[in-house]
């Protein structure tokens, strides 16, 4: 069983490389359990949002 | 003569988006200046530390709209610069200092024994996360969360998100490995969403 701890450093570092196919089914399972994980693939995808925004220049 | 540093939060100059107006970069080499002189007690080794980010970070101009984060930017290069010098100076011998093997046992105070998150660590959902970039409120407070990330996190989340640089030019670029690279990333996104959490969304939900 993958844990919380692994899911979210899986969650991060696919948002470097597509991640192994393994991984993605076991992820994905845990994810739709755990609500407090599925937040945070939701934040990481935020998250690189809002640094490009920052980045960039929110006010164009 | 070096001028007193009028504010220390970057995130006051939010709309303008010229770069290389020379007013803009002189101020911003004193207020280097003045942070750098502080950390090396060296005026000399200090100017040459300021040249050497101030060049380098200014390759990087394209990436950036907004002032306050080239500023963020060319602050962390600045920090590295500095650490090198320490570490030449000291004559440290590290394998490197990006081992993730550093103190940040951040983690671990967010997950409990069997890798669960601790129940005060959950995260929650974020209402509406991109209407927060229309406020400067909100861009100061991500501001100030990119600031508490240790060091070598910010810069390395800063060539990842903000240069958009991917994950082999990041590695070479620091001697580093992907794997290193994977947990310092993960480390500093479990900061900064802890940070946003803590100081915005929930703050924001609250009102």
């Amino acid at each position: 069983m993958m844990n919380c701890s692994q899911a979210t450093r899986l969650l991060s570092e696919a948002q470097e490389r597509e991640l192994p196919l393994k991984n993605r089914a076991v992820l994905k399972i845990h994810v739709l359990m755990c609500s407090s994980c599925r937040n945070f693939a939701h934040q990481m995808d935020t998250l690189r949002q809002l640094a490009r925004a920052y980045s960039k220049g929110h006010k164009e | 003569m070096i001028k007193p540093q009028k504010d220390l939060d970057p995130s006051i100059e939010t709309c303008t988006t010229d770069l290389s107006d020379p007013v803009f970069l002189s101020d911003l080499r004193l207020q280097m200046l003045k942070f750098a002189v502080l950390q090396l007690s060296d005026v000399s080794l200090a100017e040459d530390a300021v040249q050497e980010a101030l060049v380098g970070a200014l390759k990087n101009t394209g990436s950036f709209g907004r002032r306050a984060a080239f500023k963020t930017w060319v602050f962390a290069i600045l920090k590295h610069k500095i650490t090198d010098i320490f570490r030449q100076r000291k004559k440290l011998v590290y394998n490197s200092e990006l081992s993730p093997n550093d103190d940040d046992d951040f983690g671990d105070q967010l997950f409990g024994a069997a890798g669960r998150w601790e129940k005060d660590a959950r995260p929650v959902k974020w209402s509406n996360p991109l209407e927060s970039v229309k406020t400067d409120h909100f861009w100061k407070v991500f501001d100030a969360c990119l600031n508490n990330l240790p060091e070598t996190q910010a810069r390395i989340f800063m060539m990842r998100e903000f240069l958009e640089l991917d994950s082999s030019e990041i590695c070479e670029t620091q001697d580093i490995t992907t794997s290193n690279l994977h947990v310092i990333l993960y480390r500093s996104r479990l900061r900064l969403r802890k940070c946003l959490e803590t100081n915005w969304f929930l703050e924001g939900d609250k009102l």
